[in-house]
């Protein structure tokens, strides 16, 4: 495996799109992987989307709400919600809305002639899914940055000179806390690449995870792997942006010391 | 001021729950109703009062099947967060204190293996060396303990900062002896909310790694694998595949609430609460 | 009658989770005047200073009493209504600048950020106002300044920007809690100035909160003493100073009487000095610390090394013990020389130089029983096992003043007093014959620190034990230290017995060293201010 990783690496300054030719198909891996990435993608980028604002936002109310019933209702949602197995999440939501209540399909097979809304439709009940799992874990973190920059002295020093809660909390505490809330959406995003997996296993949604479970089953290895360093560079690409992202919003490390 | 032991009722059903399932892991093979792996009934009915979860795709006991297989799920984890804490709290506690150029080295090998996400690395390994337990074990616990080095690292730095540790150097203690005297014991109480938290990630790995084909093979039963077998009972309204799921949720809901209890015994109020 | 208070606190009473923090205390504040609180660390003083503002901190309740400004109680008047009080009629100065400012926002918006709130200014003219304080205030450049983040400029000007924070909106009444406390003494000495100097130019009252008398006898008219959450005395300074009425209070002004020296007589031929130090420096990576430090210990003396922070000091120590290997210089103990870094040395050379921590919350294991932490070094040394050892941990723990039965506690258990007497224990079960003091009285409160400074010269008579003794209170060297050695920068100002270190002809900064510590004495502050 060694081999074929530094063969890639070299591969791929040769032809960046050489990954090996699947064992089943016989055909360029290259060729399969692509639509099936856009779609992966498209799913994880709309679960970005309704997660990462939706998260903020709570995170945001519960640490200004510390201790009240709000707080520690969201709390227990939360933790819920990071504590079921994506597939549990996925089958409840199968059951209720598709069984019983038949709003979604239970299937979320999309093929290119689909319409539009159809395509998203189909696509609902995937994202509410993941959408659970990653809204939970950067809500939990949020609430805690948000926490920690609350005990820090400059902010009793706001209170005292008359600032109200809610604009100590906005103008004083979310500036310090952007830095690692931002790091904290990028590493959840990288979560996000592995509970992919599971959630298009159970709708049978045609993307990268679905391809590459399929490729373990039938030991398709030259296929797995290239999947693997697909999500791997995913993952490494994801953290990195969080630190460089982490850096720009600090005015500490942007400008570094002059003064002294 | 001893605080008194207050333990909110969240941990106290957090605790009890566990318990119940740790009960089924250690006694599971003498108090289920059927045998296991034995078809007793029709496949897939639901749940009646002879069945109490009902029978899954082959018609077996879906209920014995949890109990039994409580074992192995938890177990599983059990093993593979033991030896990845071993690994990782051994490995961080020695990088605080040999030195700088030890610290170094470590942390660059540690940072290499923390760039890969956990499941896809599982994937890849179990499908090219076949899915065994002794695999599934070594691949999760050696892929985790790089997160616990971080977290055993951070703890240890912080601990070993202050002056006791150097009056201990200055006494000519030897480097386990530090270790295991002046640095574990402080290190312990954030070390334990976190064994709590790798556990659960363990946990859920595992059970994906079933519920996608690798990971624990039939007939040995395993919660994630039993939901890998209904899964496709879900479509016609039955409920076979949700009851390991539920136990998988309702185990890691346990282990977390405790977690957090742990956890918020060490830290005051914030500001945000301050009477004004 | 013109006189009326502006700040009226009746029976206040604070409590914390389960137990009380302040408990029935009263204070009136007439307009201009300054009040000073008085007491140990856990006395309330700060609590009754946020009070004042109609604050608690998160886990602590005002649960008793009222706090007048001006005749409104503000416990009457809800949140809005004290935010409408806070910054425009009293501000908060905190003990620390970087603790005040936010590192995200620049130093000009969060200075004009009270009155812009309470729309007493508009932008244009409280921007003016800030920029005519920071120059006020002596600062160069007030414009360029005012727009810089808070990391950006230094500690001192952060300071003054402080300063300015809080009197922009024209407050009647200051609070200052604690502003000099962490400060080199010849810092001090500015901050107090201008503390002086903000007062008398605002017209404000103002509360004072201190741990230290003799500064507060500089800017205060009444002094109020607290112990434990209540009060002790109220009088006037001059009052309090001269004739305190209660125990407490004339403990506390005697303490710092210093004219009693402590220390023993030398024997006459004092011999070959025990440990040499010669032409010693340090760095810490690239940054020098120390520059060539010589000195002498002999055996039964005490040697003080007095500096401010950033003289070398602790490094001094780091370097003796053999934690710092040194880039220049040679350490000879008895004679022969000393390996540089500690893991070269013998057991024997290791156990004869002890170190004394200042913070024994960081030098004791919070894990590991007091029997445990006194116990291993003693059977290290002696080779004792089971109860012949517990008989000796015991004999140790007596020789410093604790009793048998704290061998079985932990130190989260013990006060700092008692703590820094286990670590005292610890030292003495190595049987040293150097103990180096790295300010091991300076956390400790006023009266604790003194019984802790008896207690080691009592052990210095009974063991014959010879001491580094790391300072910065000149008070503590002129009672304890046979010799001195002063540094400045890493560099030896000044050095030879004590009386001729401070006596003229002195080197300036010995002599600025020295008169910069405060007096309880009124009109000291002018003095030391004019004569600059």
């Amino acid at each position: 495996m060694t081999r074929w990783c530094c063969a890639t690496a070299s591969g791929s300054g040769r032809c960046c799109t050489y990954l090996g030719q699947s064992l089943t198909t016989q055909t360029p891996i290259v060729e399969a992987i692509g639509p099936r990435l856009v779609s992966t993608l498209r799913l994880a980028g709309l679960t970005a989307l309704v997660s990462v604002p939706l998260a903020i936002g709570l995170g945001i109310l519960s640490a200004s709400r510390e201790g009240t019933v709000l707080d520690r209702s969201l709390a227990i949602g939360a933790l819920a919600a990071i504590s079921f197995p994506e597939f549990f999440t996925a089958y409840l939501l199968i059951l209720v809305f598709s069984v019983k209540l038949g709003w979604f399909p239970n299937l979320s097979t999309i093929f290119p002639e689909m319409g539009f809304w159809e395509a998203l439709n189909a696509m609902v009940l995937p994202v509410v899914a993941l959408a659970c799992l990653v809204t939970a874990h950067m809500m939990r973190m949020t609430r805690t940055s948000i926490l920690a920059v609350m005990s820090q002295p400059y902010i009793e020093m706001a209170f005292l000179k008359g600032v109200p809660r809610s604009a100590v909390i906005t103008r004083h505490a979310l500036p310090n806390a952007a830095a690692p809330i931002i790091a904290v959406v990028a590493m959840n995003l990288a979560y996000l690449v592995v509970g992919i997996v599971v959630i298009e296993v159970v709708f049978v949604y045609p993307g990268l995870g679905q391809y590459m479970v399929d490729a373990v089953a039938k030991r398709d290895i030259p296929v797995v792997q290239a999947c693997g360093l697909i999500f791997g560079i995913a993952f490494i690409g994801l953290n990195l942006l969080s630190d460089i992202l982490a850096v720009l919003v600090n005015p500490r490390l942007r400008r570094p010391n002059r003064g002294r | 001021m001893m605080a008194r032991l207050r333990i909110p009722p969240t941990a106290i059903f957090g605790i009890l729950v566990l318990a119940l399932f740790i009960g089924m892991a250690l006694f599971g093979p003498w108090i289920v109703p059927y045998d296991p792996d034995t078809t007793v009934g029709r496949t897939w009915t639901g749940p009646s009062a002879e069945f109490w979860l009902g029978t899954d795709n082959i018609g077996r006991d879906i209920l014995s099947r949890v109990i039994s297989g409580a074992r192995t799920t938890i177990g599983l984890a059990l093993v593979t967060t033991i030896l990845s804490f071993a690994i990782g709290v051994s490995l961080g506690i020695f990088a605080a204190v040999a030195g700088p150029r030890v610290d170094a080295v470590l942390s660059r090998v540690v940072d290499m293996f923390l760039s890969i996400p956990v499941l896809i690395m599982a994937l890849i390994v179990l499908t090219a060396l076949g899915s065994s337990i002794p695999t599934l074990i070594l691949t999760i616990a050696l892929l985790d303990s790089t997160r616990v080095y971080l977290v055993a690292r951070a703890v240890a730095v912080d601990v070993a900062s202050r002056d006791f540790v150097d009056v201990a150097r200055l006494r000519g203690e030897s480097l386990p002896w530090i270790m295991a005297h002046e640095i574990l014991p402080n290190a312990l109480p954030p070390l334990i909310s976190e064994f709590g938290l790798r556990f659960c990630f363990n946990f859920l790995y595992v059970a994906s790694l079933s519920f996608l084909g690798l990971g624990v093979q039939p007939p040995q039963a395993d919660w994630g694998g039993m939901v890998r077998e209904n899964g496709q009972a879900i479509t016609f309204g039955i409920l076979a595949p949700i009851w390991p799921a539920m136990a998988i949720a309702i185990v890691t809901v346990a282990v977390n609430l405790i977690v957090d209890w742990l956890l918020s015994r060490n830290t005051r109020p914030s500001g945000a609460s301050a009477e004004l | 009658m013109a006189d009326t208070a502006i700040l009226e606190i009746r029976n206040l009473r604070i409590e914390a989770q389960e137990h009380v923090l302040v408990d029935d205390v009263s204070l009136s504040l007439r307009r201009g005047e300054v009040l000073g609180l008085i007491g140990e660390s856990g006395a309330g003083k700060s609590t009754i200073a946020l009070a004042a503002m109609g604050y608690a901190r998160a886990g602590c309740r005002i649960t008793g009493g009222e706090v007048r400004i001006d005749g409104t109680d503000l416990r009457g008047i809800g949140p809005a209504g004290r935010q409408s009080y806070r910054g425009v009629r009293i501000a908060y100065v905190a003990q620390s600048a970087a603790a005040s400012f936010n590192p995200a926002i620049r130093l000009v918006d969060q200075i004009c950020e009270s009155p812009l709130r309470h729309r007493q200014m508009t932008k244009a003219q409280a921007q003016e106002r800030a920029v005519e304080l920071l120059t006020k205030l002596g600062l160069p450049d007030p414009q360029a300044l005012a727009r810089k983040y808070p990391h950006e400029v230094s500690g001192g000007q952060l300071q003054r920007a402080m300063a300015a924070m809080a009197v922009i909106g024209r407050p009647d009444i200051l609070v200052f809690d604690e502003p000099t406390t962490a400060l080199d003494v010849t810092t001090q000495l500015e901050v107090l100035a201008l503390i002086k100097k903000i007062i008398a130019g605002e017209h404000s009252a103002a509360l004072y909160i201190s741990h230290d008398l003799a500064v507060v006898s500089q800017l205060a008219d009444r002094i109020m003493v607290l112990r434990g959450g209540r009060m002790v005395e109220l009088g006037s300074c001059a009052q309090i100073l001269t004739a305190p009425q209660q125990e407490y209070t004339a403990a506390l002004v005697a303490e710092r009487d210093h004219s009693q020296p402590l220390m023993r007589p030398l024997p006459d031929d004092p011999g070959a000095p025990l440990l040499r130090v010669d032409g010693v420096a340090a760095a810490y990576g690239a940054t020098p610390v120390l520059r060539g430090v010589t000195l002498d210990l002999h055996r039964g003396e005490t040697l003080a090394v007095v500096g401010e922070s950033g003289s070398g000091k602790s490094t001094l120590a780091k370097v003796l013990t053999g934690l710092l290997p040194p880039v220049a210089g040679r350490v000879a103990l008895d004679g022969r020389p000393l390996p540089q870094h500690y893991r070269s040395r013998s057991t024997e050379e290791l156990r004869r130089i002890q170190l004394i921590h200042q913070l024994p919350d960081m030098s004791l294991n919070p894990r590991q029983s007091v029997g445990k932490i006194v116990g291993r070094p003693a059977a290290l040394r002696s080779g004792l096992t089971g109860a012949r050892l517990r008989a000796r941990v015991e004999e140790l723990l007596a020789l410093v003043g604790l009793p048998a039965a704290f061998a079985d506690r932990l130190p989260p258990q013990l006060s700092g007093g008692q703590k820094q007497r286990a670590a005292i224990a610890r030292a003495l079960a190595a049987e040293p014959e150097i103990l180096i003091c790295d300010e091991p009285t300076s956390a400790l409160d006023q009266l604790i620190a003194d019984d802790i400074l008896r207690l080691l010269i009592r052990l210095q008579g009974e063991l014959g034990l010879s001491y580094l003794f790391i300072t910065h209170d000149l008070g503590i060297v002129r009672r304890i230290a046979h010799r001195t050695l002063v540094l400045l920068k890493g560099q030896t100002i000044a050095s030879g017995p004590t009386a001729d270190v401070f006596t003229e002809p002195m080197h300036p900064y010995t002599r600025n060293l020295l008169v910069s510590v405060p007096q309880m004495r009124p009109g000291w502050l002018e003095e030391v201010m004019a004569g600059r």
